[in-house]
């Protein structure tokens, strides 16, 4: 065992994985992450607090993971590299550590410019990869990017993102084969509307065996009206939404019971693509629809391991 | 070349308007490749503030000068007297050109009439691009002859990132996602293998974080 996490108990037990996104607030409030702990503890194994997710200033991951951990719900801390140098970086998993959070995912971050500090000095000394690797040789060698010694075990279930939607689509495969090299245990893929392509990227994993090296986690987001995913379309970095998915989301009376049936359709279609170890739900600004979803899905109730 | 551009009118004014004799001083290396601090470009901003001091009723003269280099010595002593005979000197060349003036003319007030923007091409006339950070450790060898230190909007050393869409950047449309770059032009070479290593962390000392950079070169010292 690489940290012992529930996450990682339950993958590691061949079992399907659900995991959740869980924001941390716009302010002080310790309620809005409690709240959403307690509405998603059921339902979910682990759940992800974002890290200035879109660049937006918000609490840090740290203390969200925190505020869940003491609701006996286990939390992903989320790390991006455009805040924090290499220094800062480590400083805060040796506290994240200390605090008993056992998973992480190391990200890049979206570019400050999208966020509400457009005119920020981004960090980016290390990239995400670089970020893996630090992270790995932490918890295995006990040593610091410098080679120094580290005093204490650093028990981290390592995760990677990764994005099938991206450019350039051959070059994706490989880019997960490097994070993996690295070090990712498992990953929690972006957004997943188009199948076909998803499908294709996940053909490509298999002839590289990658799907035993790791564990993967797809990305899903609900969707709750067409606005929501004419904006995704447009404006959001890295998600690609086909027409289609719009087109019914357009045509539908029910705009939202028609978001839950596009997802469930996906889970469907994801629980017997080889190679697929669970789901990642990020259902931004609708958590409330994640008990309902993993419910209509079936994967009700989550194991104990 | 280091681009420059010359800044706003309204600016430069507001700082130039308490020196009554004012030196305009131009560069012509690259400030002036620039279309921003040669001779025309001085003539040009000399016009300029005489017209707005004239309009709004201020004394003074304005004089134009121009040097070959501003960021090496021996050019700048060339107009020592002209500097002398002004209150202060508005220099048109790079951010390098104006502080060793400021150096070497050390009782001089020193006004820069331009941002220095970034270490970059001429693209087409009028549209230059930047291509280097002077990083102080050249990487072009492994990517394919493209930085992603200066044009990869995150640095990224393993790119491209999940924001790469249809060969631009997450950040603009206007703006080439050079990872996309660096993999077509490795794939053109036959060189996709690169790819799959890990690009170990930078050192970025040489680059500027290991504080202000010297170049010292025993062998051309007298």
């Amino acid at each position: 065992m690489k940290s012992g996490s529930n996450l990682e108990r339950i993958l590691e037990s061949g079992q399907f994985a659900v995991t959740a996104e869980a924001g941390p607030p716009k302010g002080t409030s310790s309620k809005v992450v409690q709240r959403k702990g307690e509405l998603l503890k059921f339902c979910c194994d682990a759940l992800n607090v974002t890290d200035n997710q879109t660049a937006i200033v918000r609490m840090s991951s740290l203390s969200g993971c925190v505020l869940l951990k003491e609701l006996g719900v286990e939390p992903i801390l989320q790390m991006v590299v455009r805040d924090r140098n290499r220094l800062a970086l480590q400083s805060d998993i040796l506290g994240a550590a200390a605090l008993g959070i056992g998973n992480m995912l190391c990200l890049s971050g979206d570019h400050q410019k999208f966020g509400n500090h457009p005119t920020a000095k981004g960090v980016y000394d290390i990239d995400s990869i670089q970020f893996i690797r630090m992270v790995k040789e932490m918890r295995d060698e006990h040593k610091f990017l410098n080679g120094e010694e580290i005093s204490g075990d650093v028990p981290l279930f390592i995760g990677a993102a990764a994005n099938p939607f991206a450019d350039p689509f051959e070059f994706r495969v490989t880019r997960l084969a490097k994070k993996i090299r690295a070090g990712a245990d498992f990953i929690q893929t972006q957004g997943i509307f188009d199948m076909s392509k998803f499908a294709e990227w996940m053909k490509g994993v298999r002839d590289r065996g990658l799907h035993k090296k790791t564990y993967i986690l797809a990305g899903l987001i609900p969707i709750k009206s067409v606005g929501m995913a004419r904006y995704m379309r447009n404006n959001v970095s890295g998600l690609d939404v086909p027409q289609d998915v719009v087109d019914r989301m357009a045509n539908s009376k029910d705009p939202k019971a028609e978001g839950v049936k596009i997802c469930l359709e996906t889970i469907e279609q994801l629980k017997e693509i080889e190679g697929i170890q669970g789901i990642h739900i990020m259902a931004v600004a609708w958590e409330d629809i994640v008990p309902r979803l993993v419910a209509q899905a079936g994967l009700m109730p989550r194991p104990i391991v | 070349m280091i681009t420059v551009e010359q800044k706003k009118i309204e600016e430069i004014n507001t700082m130039t308007k308490d020196y009554s004799c004012l030196l305009v001083l131009g560069c012509e290396m690259c400030a002036a490749i620039s279309f921003a601090g040669g001779k025309r470009q001085v003539a040009e901003l000399a016009a300029a503030i005489r017209l707005s001091r004239k309009g709004s009723g201020e004394e003074g003269e304005v004089f134009e000068e121009s040097v070959a280099r501003q960021c090496e010595p021996e050019f700048i002593d060339l107009v020592k007297d002209k500097v002398a005979d002004c209150d202060a000197v508005l220099s048109l060349a790079c951010g390098a050109g104006v502080q060793l003036m400021a150096e070497r003319f050390s009782d001089k007030v020193l006004l820069p009439g331009c941002n220095t923007t970034f270490l970059g091409v001429t693209e087409e006339l009028g549209v230059w691009s930047e291509r280097c950070v002077g990083c102080g450790s050249c990487v072009l060898d492994k990517t394919a002859g493209l930085c992603p230190i200066a044009r990869c909007s995150k640095q990224l050393l393993n790119g491209p990132c999940g924001g790469s869409m249809k060969g631009k950047c997450e950040i603009s449309k206007d703006v080439d996602c050079v990872w996309q770059l660096i993999i077509d032009r490795l794939s053109r070479v036959n060189q996709l293998d690169k790819l799959e290593e890990i690009f170990p962390v930078k050192d970025w000392t040489p680059a500027g974080h290991g504080g202000p950079r010297k170049l010292v070169r025993e062998d051309l010292k007298s």
